[in-house]
């Protein structure tokens, strides 16, 4: 009987709506924000469609040659007679047109979505580790003497001298002298690009350490990193997820920059960068081989960017009364 | 103050040397020396590699190298390693190039950003507003290069003017009228494209700080003391909200560099950034070296200027 009694007045104690209902409900009032978060899901199932369909099931061919159909308009149908059927691309039709190789821009923008979201998310998880990494070591251990500075100083100007870098050039610098690779690109632009989520957990970090719940689980003996990496570190995530969101964006617009430049992924494997960057050439005459990329680009990423302002928006403390 | 200033001043040298030796480390531990750059030239034969690597100190263990690079940089003698000119003049040369798009760029940022911003957080929630918000949001998203060559096309096909380069070549007698309308011309693509990121950044952050600004008490005061609106918005408002970008002003200098690259490449516009891209393709170290160096004391002395504008502007801050 007692037993039930306190279950029941837990039940009692439970909050009406939990912490992820509210900023959901906060993040759907915003339209925009929510439109761009089904279209990225869209956009994801996409991409790992096209990745199955243009490397394991080979449906569409990005890089199947066929030099007497270069430069189709999009949505031209296949009607060629000296290429046999079997080099015929999917569906008998060429959604997007073809490029200067007669290769099938449909095929390669598929191939070219995974690889550019591939880039954005592997570059912004190495930023945010190692910046919840250094910035939760500044923030927690702040006050150790290490020699004769503090650990903190030691990271808070490490930031510093990273600030002082022009970003991209350094990119380009690292990018171009290293052996030309995509997973280079990915690890320089995470490694370029976390100071701001440190600065952000920092903070984050320097206010919690002095709260409750912190003192309560350090008076029980838990580790120490079980308390900063299973305690602290979800309830400073918020801002770190909003930057997160945007830095997703910013990697795939470095990414394009630097296939933009001739630095990014090499062909024949295909970015919206280079697609971009073989087609401007051809801008009077094949129009279509730089604005599909070009579009697509802008829309993806202002589709991130949207997201992540919404999800500021829910995470917003002064917000939270409107609902 | 003055101590301030001593201590913050020698953080920066600190910083520097710093920012010297990551940058060295960074640029000569990658692989790919400059004497590898035309493997494929059958006239390099092994000892003339031998020969260019004693000649630009490439054999000596990296910590001499460094000190070959900051004794010659700091003697205004060191040589490019591409054609043996000055690092220092080839630098000055472009920088003088880059200025004028840099200062023109900066301008419309500030003359577009400022109005705005201001205007969306009068009328907040205004179609304006949205407007405002949505185009910023474009700007920010669309790549550079992608609208720069659409503007060209737009530029070129319907006014007929060149866009590409600093001037039109064989202009060199023409009449002073005709020659500075083709450098207005040649100007206001880059400037533009230069500017346009900022404005969408800077606006958004000017409509949030004057909200902030303009729902607080010493505003209500101002009001009700029967100050015209206008008063009120930008001789009150303004000034309080302007605090926040002083602080901006170090950090857009980077982009001197580093954001031009792209366009300079673009444009053909033989500045900074273009020089940087250049000596990264021909592996020319010290220009790299350099030009980083360079950007870092930049962006150094910006922050120290703007720390202390900004104890001058805000009478709280005490030192």
């Amino acid at each position: 009987m007692n037993k039930f009694e306190g279950e029941q007045n837990l039940e009692a104690l439970k909050p009406a709506v939990s912490l992820f209902e509210e900023k959901w409900s906060v993040f759907r009032q915003n339209q925009l924000a929510y439109f761009s978060f089904t279209f990225l899901i869209f956009l994801f199932i996409f991409s790992m469609a096209g990745k199955v369909l243009t490397r394991w099931i080979v449906f569409f061919d990005p890089q199947l040659v066929r030099l007497s159909e270069k430069f189709l308009p999009p949505l031209t149908p296949f009607t060629s007679k000296i290429i046999s059927p079997e080099d015929a691309p999917a569906f008998n039709i060429y959604f997007l047109g073809t490029d200067e190789l007669g290769r099938d821009i449909f095929a390669r923008m598929l191939e070219g979505t995974s690889i550019s979201l591939t880039v954005g998310f592997v570059a912004v998880s190495i930023s945010v580790f190692l910046g919840v990494f250094l910035g939760g070591l500044a923030g927690y251990y702040g006050k150790l003497k290490f020699g004769f500075t503090t650990i903190d100083t030691i990271i808070m100007r490490f930031v510093d001298i990273m600030l002082c870098f022009p970003t991209f050039f350094l990119i380009l610098t690292v990018v171009a002298l290293l052996p030309p690779s995509i997973y280079n690109i990915m690890i320089v632009i995470g490694l370029t690009s976390w100071m701001g989520t440190a600065r952000f957990v920092r903070a984050e970090f320097l206010a919690l350490r002095e709260l409750d719940y912190v003192v309560a689980a350090r008076s029980q003996a838990i580790p120490e990193w079980r308390i900063i990496f299973i305690h602290m570190v979800p309830n400073a995530i918020a801002p770190v997820l909003v930057s997160a969101t945007i830095g997703v964006a910013t990697a795939i617009l470095t990414e394009s920059s630097l296939s933009f430049l001739g630095f990014g992924v090499q062909p024949p494997d295909a970015t919206w960068g280079n697609i971009l960057a073989d087609g401007k050439q051809f801008i009077f005459d094949a129009p279509w081989l730089t604005f599909i990329p070009g579009f697509s680009i802008l829309f993806v990423v202002l589709a991130f960017n949207l997201c992540g302002e919404g999800l500021r928006e829910a995470f917003n403390p002064k917000l939270k009364e409107r609902i | 103050m003055t101590k301030f200033i001593f201590k913050s001043i020698g953080q920066r040298i600190i910083l520097l040397f710093f920012i010297s030796i990551i940058s060295h480390a960074i640029v000569h531990l990658a692989p790919g020396e400059p004497s590898l750059v035309d493997p494929s030239n059958p006239r390099m034969k092994a000892e003339d590699i031998e020969r260019i690597r004693a000649a630009f100190h490439l054999d000596e263990p990296l910590y001499i190298q460094y000190i070959f690079w900051m004794r010659d940089l700091f003697t205004a003698k060191l040589k490019s390693f591409k054609d043996n000119q000055p690092v220092l003049k080839k630098i000055w040369d472009r920088f003088l190039n880059s200025l004028p798009l840099f200062i023109l760029g900066t301008l419309i940022t500030w003359f577009l950003a400022f109005p705005v911003g201001i205007q969306a957080a009068l009328h907040r929630g205004s179609a304006f507003d949205k407007l405002g918000t949505f185009l910023s949001y474009a700007l920010i998203s669309i790549p550079g290069f992608f609208l720069s060559y659409i503007c060209i096309i737009f530029m070129v096909k319907v006014f007929n003017v060149p866009v590409i380069g600093m001037r039109t070549f064989g202009l060199e007698n023409a009449s002073l009228i005709l020659r500075s309308m083709d450098r207005v011309w040649h100007w206001t693509l880059p400037a533009f494209m230069s500017a346009i990121a900022g404005v969408a950044i800077l606006s958004r952050y000017v409509r949030s700080q004057m909200l902030e600004i303009i729902n607080q008490d010493f505003i209500r005061t101002a009001r009700a003391k029967g100050l015209p609106e206008n008063t009120v918005i930008y001789k009150h408002g303004l000034r309080n909200a302007l605090l926040p970008f002083i602080t901006m002003f170090g950090l857009i200098i980077p982009s001197l560099i580093g954001g031009s690259v792209i366009f300079e490449t673009i444009f053909a516009w033989p500045g900074m950034g273009r020089l940087g891209f250049e000596a990264i393709l021909a592996r020319d170290f010290p220009v790299i070296l350099t030009l980083n160096f360079i950007s870092a004391v930049l962006v150094l002395i910006g922050t120290f200027v703007s720390d202390i504008l900004y104890a001058i502007a805000d009478p709280r801050i005490k030192f």
